[in-house]
């Protein structure tokens, strides 16, 4: 079949199968009826649930606003889809075109997508991880357990590093009136996404509202007691914490493995694909029928030196999703570049706290308004004499002309006066961002440069 | 009812809090926080709250009751809600 052939047959009855039935999966089904695809959509999901927003679970839901039940996403449009949840896809064979399921089942595609995201890092030692009381965050019958639990009104909390995830649980931890430790490898929260500089401010709201927080510090064994609970958390400081309830936020792992032997360049560090989400296979060749959206996969962006970004960001997932449906069922002069500028939210300890860029390729910062003492803020960050990301505490009417600054990369230090200026935002500073030779748990952005065979990441705790 | 808000678009003008007080709130100064599956007696002020909002960051489904998304939409086949 000629290309517009084979095109127009596809839009009108070719099958796309999308593995991953979460907030990327569901925004690309609708994209792809939206532009017209009339064949068979097919949505596979390893939770049993249709699609649900994952967001609410670390903040509304914690704080008793919202039902861990009731956070399923509201659709666009009607999908018409083949729906196989609570099944996992296992396999997938690029040759036959069909992906295997745990059930035994094969789904065959003429399209595929693949979306299927990433899972919480669970607590290394499996004894330990197995404690009753020891949790983590990520799906909905997580936050079910968790929250289950925090209704029992425990004595405390003790939370396994201070990333947005553990910083959110500790917020409404705290907020309930829950007692809460807070156990970090860095010097400061939210290191390895915003720096040091930041990671100070955070560390002092921490603080202000009464968290136990400890830097610098591992958690080196989870202890139970005789029946199976955990009942102390022991850190590299010899110290030791007694605790009923541990919650581990050690970042997240991409979920890859259901790939292995499929010839796609997949591994720990996500699926790499153009900036058209066309997955490549494991020798740099860029596939035709397989794409790749969401916090599972690793595109390369213009505006930041051509990196393949990961970014585990809600806003990602919806965009990408969008633009690699509509590449699906597009001819390749029809094709759209995913150049989306990152961006996300937190909230936590009552502040808003905001991001556009990378921050994590920043190598200077400025407070450009504001100050860091009220907790209400806007800082920039430099790379090589232009603005590369913005971070707002409380201020988030201004990041969106931030985001312009980014897009043109427009100078740093800015060369213009701005609202608000204070005394320390004169002049730029380090952005104190650690050593990425030593991985930290879970900085939200990762960064590496393009290999074919991607190199193993091998988790190294730091020395402290 | 189902309903999500584009946070990275939410710029905190907090409309959605002034016409829908039992959906959503502040915490703080600016951070929005929402309850993403709202009772039936909601409707009107949601579908409110979602006209108002100046960046049009909120996305809701069974607000008008058209049946027009969702094959497992909440509360299709109600009232049609005016001034949207």
């Amino acid at each position: 079949m000629a290309g517009d052939d084979f095109l127009r047959w596809l839009r009108r009855e070719g099958r796309i199968v999308i593995v991953g039935a979460s907030l990327a999966g569901l925004r690309a089904a609708e994209t792809l009826r939206a532009e017209g695809f009339a064949g068979s959509l097919t949505l596979i999901g390893d939770e049993p649930y249709e699609p649900y927003d994952r967001p609410p679970l670390s903040k509304a839901v914690l704080l008793g606003k919202a039902s861990p039940h009731h956070t399923e996403l509201p659709r666009r449009r009607e999908i018409d889809a083949t729906w196989r949840l609570g099944v996992a896809a296992t396999g997938l064979d690029t040759a036959a075109k069909r992906v295997r399921l745990a059930d035994g089942d094969e789904v065959a595609y003429d399209r595929l997508l693949i979306a299927t995201g990433v899972r919480a890092r669970p607590w290394p030692r499996e004894s330990e991880a197995r404690l009753d009381g020891v949790f983590v965050l990520r799906t909905r019958d997580d936050a079910v357990r968790f929250r289950r639990r925090l209704d029992s009104s425990p004595g405390r909390v003790f939370v396994i590093g201070a990333g947005f995830t553990g910083s959110e649980i500790a917020s409404a931890c705290r907020e309930r009136g829950i007692a809460v430790t807070v156990a970090e490898r860095a010097d400061a929260p939210l290191v390895g996404a915003l720096g040091g500089v930041i990671g100070a401010v955070a560390g002092e709201l921490q603080r202000e509202h009464g968290v136990d927080l400890r830097t610098g510090v591992m958690v080196t064994a989870l202890e139970g007691d005789a029946a199976g609970r955990v009942r102390a958390a022991h850190l590299s400081d010899g110290t030791s914490v007694e605790t009923d309830v541990v919650v581990v936020s050690l970042g997240a792992t991409r979920n890859t493995e259901w790939l292995a032997g499929s010839g796609l360049g997949a591994g720990p560090r996500g699926i790499a694909c153009d900036a058209g989400c066309r997955a490549f296979d494991f020798r740099g060749i860029v596939t035709d029928d397989i794409f790749v959206a969401g916090d599972v996969a690793r595109s390369p962006h213009p505006l930041f030196g051509y990196q393949f970004l990961s970014l585990e960001h809600w806003g990602n997932a919806v965009t990408q999703a969008e633009t690699a449906a509509h590449n699906m069922i597009s001819a390749s002069s029809e094709r759209r570049p995913h150049i989306w500028v990152p961006a996300f939210w937190s909230a936590q300890f009552g502040v808003n706290i905001k991001s556009v860029g990378v921050p994590g390729m920043g190598e200077q910062i400025m407070i450009t308004q504001g100050s860091r003492a009220e907790r209400r803020f806007v800082a920039a960050y430099g790379y090589q004499g232009r603005v590369i990301a913005a971070v707002s505490f409380d201020n988030a009417r201004w990041l969106e002309f931030y985001q312009r600054l980014i897009e043109t990369a427009a100078p740093f230090p800015p060369d213009f006066a701005t609202v608000d200026r204070r005394a320390e935002g004169r002049a730029p500073m380090p952005a104190d961002f650690p050593d990425p030779s030593l991985p930290t748990h879970g900085p939200t952005v990762t960064l590496s440069g393009y290999s074919p065979a991607d190199r193993r990441l091998v988790f190294t705790p730091s020395r402290h | 009812m189902r309903l999500v808000v584009d946070l990275n678009r939410c710029q905190g003008y907090a409309q959605c809090v002034f016409f829908a007080p039992d959906v959503f709130a502040l915490h703080g100064e600016e951070a929005l926080v929402y309850d993403p599956h709202p009772d039936e007696v909601q409707r009107e002020r949601l579908a409110r709250a979602v006209a108002a909002c100046p960046v049009q960051a909120i996305t809701a489904e069974g607000l008008d009751g058209t049946g027009e998304t969702g094959e497992t939409a909440a509360g299709t086949g109600e009232a049609v809600l005016h001034g949207r």
